[in-house]
């Protein structure tokens, strides 16, 4: 196709669209891999200024820290993708948490303590899912704004004397705080999960209208999708996966806490788009999610070793956020240019 | 072009008030296998409005809609399309993050295996390409890449990729709303061959424009529409094409 355009035209200026043409797919292209190439240069960079920063040690060290922020990440991702935002995650995991938390106190069973802390989070995912397409709300923002307040509100008054609570079952700690082989448990849920919520988006109907309902709600509708029944099962899996961030980080520290999951919200929503994803819907994988994870953890790990204290970790994630949204407004442009020039090359 | 069969198509005394304002007043039409059908008027004609109602978008409030000789009621576009209608928008209602393969399958994947619910089916992903590509070269549609998003696709491609998805699924109906209206010259021709081939393959095409041109070249018949009635129906030719107007705009010939 494209040469035959080229024998059909040999004036300038089509000459010119065309390599701006591949200018611009160039372009595209190392946009699709910035975040990932970024994270090669970070690590690549980190290991010559800090030499304690690429050893198994500190390597594994990354994983377990990333891990929570990376599965709820794949939920937040998901809601992305349909053009929504879900900012109740941390008070749910908190929450979460401390359902299983109380569960503990009442039987030391690794089952009921998990089953617990997941159908927590998945019961709070629902009602924002239903809240929102039922309750016909403009926007997920306001509800996923209000559970995370009554979650957070929840979590301390359930928690017994409104604070830490300390024990979990062998079998959490086990998943959430030991390490096979040098590598964390936590890392192998994540990549359990990753695979699972590749093949829904990628390989099944279902995932295949989450993409529909983000490029295009009301085409969705027209086609017959149940668009509703779509953005209602991405908060609910979004919750579901911060349940299970529960378990990993109870795990973890062998407790429950209100006060988990602070800030979690943000680091989601960071990953994602630091990771490559758009909020102007439809656009997205899993790769981006897992990408901004990692690169987030390992800013704060790099910033920690080479001590740099906290508050520029703040400072500089919010940074990378403004640069990433950068990137997809420029994008969004890139490829208007390119349909431009599609029209003035071809019938 | 058989125009002597049974309609395949056939709107009967269609009636359709918003508020205050009687948009189709006993509007009636057949359309053919095989024929172009130009639906013809002025802003605010009421043409618009009767295309939704054969596309399920607005429900009737008097009237009849019948396909291929039975009466139906068409509760939602999504109906509309498993009845056979399949109907172009000007917006296209396209995917833009989509490709075009995908596009065309958006809501009636094909998935496997057929006892599952449908959402948690698995895309028979090749099936779909190769469906769709034959279909593109089937109408000749050239595109640069089958597996770019069609946001990188330009205003005609775009158009023909609408258009062409429409006949992969029309049984019986095309509606297109202003096909050309966004087009540039050489972009336009692509997609009147494109209407051309809906023709040929056995589909009534109602076709809406305002480019008398286009429906001298085109259509086998027009319906005149002003103020929601029917005001005239002809063949259209170069001979009458300022009846035609003069049909459209209210003055007399």
């Amino acid at each position: 196709m494209p040469g035959a355009a080229a024998r059909r035209s040999e004036t300038s200026a089509p000459e010119r669209g065309r390599s701006e043409t591949s200018a611009i797919a160039v372009s595209l292209r190392l946009l699709a891999i910035g975040p990932a190439l970024i994270l090669v240069l970070l690590a690549a960079a980190m290991s010559l200024v800090a030499p304690n920063f690429l050893t198994p040690g500190n390597i594994s060290n990354i994983l377990a820290q990333t891990a929570v922020i990376a599965i709820v990440a794949i939920g937040q991702q998901l809601v992305i993708l349909t053009r929504g935002v879900d900012l109740s995650v941390g008070a749910n995991l908190a929450l979460a948490s401390v359902v299983g938390g109380l569960v503990f106190r009442v039987v030391d069973s690794a089952p009921a303590v998990i089953a617990a802390m997941l159908a927590a989070g998945s019961t709070v995912g629902a009602i924002n899912g239903v809240a929102y397409v039922f309750g016909r709300l403009p926007h997920p923002f306001i509800i996923t704004l209000a559970t995370l307040s009554v979650c957070r509100g929840l979590a301390l008054e359930l928690a017994a004397d409104h604070t830490t609570m300390r024990g979990m079952p062998a079998v959490v700690t086990l998943i959430g705080g030991d390490s096979t082989f040098g590598v964390p448990n936590s890392f192998f849920v994540v990549v359990a999960v990753a695979g699972l919520a590749f093949v829904l988006s990628k390989t099944m109907v279902w995932g295949r209208w989450m993409f529909a309902v983000g490029g295009n709600p009301e085409a969705a509708r027209e086609m017959g999708i149940p668009v509703k029944g779509v953005l209602a099962s991405t908060y609910v899996i979004s919750g579901f996966l911060a349940g299970l961030g529960g378990v990993l980080l109870a795990g973890r520290t062998a407790a429950t806490s209100p006060l988990y999951g602070n800030l979690l919200e943000l680091d989601t929503i960071a990953a994602v788009i630091i990771g490559g994803a758009s909020f102007l819907g439809g656009r997205g994988h899993l790769g981006h999610a897992l990408v901004g994870a990692v690169m987030i953890g390992v800013i704060r790990n790099a910033l920690n070793l080479l001590s740099v204290n906290v508050f520029f970790q703040m400072i500089a994630i919010g940074l990378i956020i403004v640069v990433a949204v950068e990137a997809d407004v420029l994008r969004d442009r890139l490829e208007a240019r390119a349909r431009t020039l599609q029209a003035a090359k071809s019938p | 072009m058989s125009e002597d069969g049974p309609p395949v198509l056939s709107v009967r005394h269609a009636q359709k008030r918003f508020g205050a304002v009687h948009a189709l007043k006993d509007v009636s039409l057949e359309a053919r296998r095989g024929e172009v059908l130009a639906l013809l008027g002025d802003n605010g004609a009421g043409k618009s409005t009767l295309v939704k109602c054969i596309a399920g978008v607005h429900a009737l409030d008097g009237g009849e809609i019948w396909l291929d000789g039975e009466r139906v009621s068409l509760r939602s576009p999504a109906a509309a399309r498993r009845a056979g209608v399949e109907t172009v928008y000007q917006d296209l209602a396209l995917f833009d993050n989509l490709t075009p393969a995908q596009n065309f399958y958006c809501g009636r994947e094909l998935a496997f295996p057929v006892w599952a619910p449908r959402g948690l089916r698995f895309l028979s992903r090749r099936a779909m390409d190769r469906e769709a590509q034959a279909v593109l070269e089937r109408l000749r549609v050239n595109l640069p890449k089958l597996d770019a998003p069609v946001a990188m696709m330009s205003g005609g491609q775009r158009q023909a990729i609408a258009v062409a998805r429409a006949t992969m699924f029309a049984r019986k109906v095309v509606i297109l709303d202003e096909p050309t209206a966004a087009l540039g010259l050489r972009e336009s021709r692509k997609v009147l061959d494109l209407i051309t081939q809906l023709r040929a393959e056995g589909n009534a095409v109602v076709l809406i424009t305002h480019n008398m041109e286009h429906v001298v070249e085109l259509a086998d018949r027009a319906v005149v529409l002003r103020q929601g009635r029917n005001v005239g129906e002809l063949r259209p030719s170069r001979n009458n094409q300022r009846d035609l107007v003069a049909m459209i705009v209210g003055a007399e010939a």
